[in-house]
């Protein structure tokens, strides 16, 4: 707390978190709308190693019931959406974000996001935002919401100068809204069924095209509900890109029984980790998806992946000195020295490059060996846990989340990041120890391999029995040189022979 | 007549910019609903505010001590179920 030097810099936590990618994923978007979430953590998946971010739990009421939320919920170890351990005054929530902006000085942003829904507290959320906005300028602004009462208040919001605005969007159909919405509060009523969900899909798609028509950039958020709304959300995607949202989250419904949401208990799953990812495949057409959210609590602090909220309790922040003006200009020394930095890594590295080389000639060798009606890039899904986030140098077990890569002809490249058990990081009593492992190789389903500095006897056979390969051999090996070099192996030793259509070859075989 | 809250209340404050009256007060030790001012929206709405728009099931009580919005109206889960479930979670 009292370093100078922010706390990311000196445990390397966020890259130990998977941030392996470097390229821009953003590098899609127009000029403008990328020099304007450049330094949003939440936004830039490449932004996200280098800036923090802060909610503040400020708006306890909501206008709707979703069936995946449980309003009565508040446990400090839970880490999703609408929990939180801490509701703030606006006064309070500005002072928390004055006091966290000067001991993390790498905070760009500040959000709004619950517990309940920011805009059917509006009085509240924008006194937040008034407050920040004249003691720290620098600090941008945003709020998610689930758009019922967003049209009404697009003028607010504008004259709010709160530049991000997330929508969750589940459906456009209100016959699916049906099964995820069982009421919304509308006109001094409490309105339920299909009618309900109509309103609040035809509310949210007003404020989306109000908000675009103002320039406010718009994310849409989706939960992907098995069952449900599964086959509907490419068409979600498609709507809400067509109408200028600029990017499109869509993330795996949270359903453990034991957090007494309706989908919790009345058994209703949640997507494994293949889903997840056919289904931003599927969506991801000419925009890149989100790959790297969190699904932060509603009061976390900090850079993605970590939550140092308990850092910053009230009563915490009352015994903190701060001087305010000198916290600004340390900010922005920092935050400089981030951009300068980021200059400096955009440049091609080398050792990729080789390893792409030497990949392309092995394909090129494996191809000539191949009838021609055969398909020509062979892609696969392999697994790496690492610490630093460029090298295989995590245990297997240590591992918290892993990182998949698809290597194909055109290379190595990182396709999503998932997390083993991620949204708990309790006692025992939460969860069961024993279940790690099942956990883990369920985030790995659809993997040819799982690259890892280590791995025990245990483990190892439990992935072979699921048709994981469990590499060891690449301990300390750049990742992308790493996976590449797996991949011709695989090539090599013929284990890409299926025909890889729709289904990656493992899927098809399985 | 008068409506009240129950401990199922959760504080979300849903409710507190709703009611016509300005009856219901944030005590740090609970919210409650000041009974002389309460008049359950008579004359002002079609639908009692407070009950309207709280998500807690059993939170809001008539003045009989009735859940307005009892067990399962809210959000479609039976007590049954949730009960079966939740003693399942203990036992494990």
């Amino acid at each position: 707390m009292t370093s100078d030097i922010p706390r990311q810099e000196q445990t390397g936590a966020c890259r130990a978190r998977g941030c392996g990618e470097r390229a821009d994923a953003l590098a899609h978007l127009p000029e403008p709308i990328r020099r304007r979430v450049h330094n949003h953590p939440c936004f830039s998946e490449e932004a996200h190693q280098h800036y923090a971010r802060m909610h503040v739990a400020v708006a306890p009421a909501c206008n709707i019931q979703c069936h995946y939320c449980n309003r009565k919920y508040d446990c400090s170890n839970e880490s999703r959406p609408g929990v939180v351990s801490e509701l703030l005054t606006p006064e309070q929530a500005v002072q928390k974000a004055l006091a966290v902006a000067a001991h993390i000085p790498q905070l760009s942003v500040l959000g709004i996001a619950g517990p309940g829904d920011p805009l059917a507290n509006p009085e509240r959320t924008l006194a937040t935002f008034r407050g920040l906005a004249e003691k720290a300028p620098d600090i941008k602004l945003c709020l998610s919401t689930n758009g019922l009462a967003l049209p009404d208040l697009v003028e607010e919001i504008c004259a709010h100068n709160i530049d991000h605005v997330t929508i969750t969007i589940n459906c456009l159909d209100p016959d699916v809204g049906a099964q995820i919405y069982p009421w919304i509060f509308w006109k001094n009523r409490r309105i339920r069924g299909r009618r309900a969900a109509e309103i609040l899909i035809d509310q949210q798609q007003r404020g989306l095209e109000a908000l675009v028509a103002r320039d406010v950039l718009v994310k849409v958020n989706s939960v992907l509900i098995p069952g449900v709304n599964d086959t509907h959300l490419e068409e979600v995607s498609r709507v809400v890109k067509a109408k200028g949202a600029f990017l499109h989250n869509v993330m795996p419904l949270i359903s453990d029984p034991s957090h007494g949401t309706f989908y919790g208990l009345m058994g209703q799953r949640g997507p494994t980790a293949q889903e997840l990812q056919s289904l931003q495949d599927a969506c991801a057409g000419d925009m890149r998806m989100m790959r790297h959210c969190r699904q932060c609590r509603a009061d976390a602090v900090g850079m993605l992946g970590e939550d140092r909220s308990a850092e910053f309790t009230l009563e915490r922040i009352a015994a903190m000195e701060i001087d305010h003006a000198a916290a600004l200009e340390r900010r922005r020394r920092v935050q400089a020295e981030i951009e300068a930095r980021r200059r400096a890594e955009r440049a091609p590295r080398g050792e990729v490059r080789v390893a792409l080389a030497s990949l392309n000639s092995a394909l090129g060798k494996h191809r000539r060996n191949r009838p021609r009606t055969e398909p020509e890039r062979p892609a696969v899904h392999i697994a790496v846990a690492t610490q630093s986030g460029e090298r295989v140098d995590q245990h297997f077990g240590h591992a918290e989340e892993f990182l998949i890569y698809e290597a194909s002809a055109q290379g190595v490249r990182l396709v999503a990041r998932r997390a083993v058990d991620r949204y708990c990081s309790g006692p025992a009593a939460c969860g069961e120890a024993e279940a790690a492992l099942e956990a883990a190789v369920r985030a790995l389903e659809g993997c040819a391999a799982v690259l890892c500095a280590k791995i025990g006897f245990a483990p190892w056979s439990r992935l072979e029995a699921a048709g994981i390969l469990p590499n060891g051999e690449r301990a300390g090996e750049p990742i992308a040189e790493a996976v590449a070099s797996v991949y011709r192996e695989m090539l090599d030793a013929g284990e890409l022979e299926e025909p890889v259509g729709e289904l990656p070859a493992w899927q098809a075989s399985a | 007549m008068a409506f009240q809250i129950a401990e199922d209340c959760i504080r979300c404050w849903a409710c507190v910019p709703l009611c016509p009256n300005g009856a219901i007060a944030t005590d740090t030790a609970g919210f409650r609903i000041q009974p002389n001012r309460c008049t359950e929206c008579a004359g002002d709405f079609a639908e009692a505010q407070c009950a309207s728009i709280c998500p807690a099931e059993g939170a809001i009580l008539d003045a009989a001590g009735e859940p307005l919005n009892p067990p399962g109206s809210l959000t479609g889960i039976p007590p049954e179920r949730r009960a079966a479930v939740m003693a399942e979670i203990r036992a494990r």
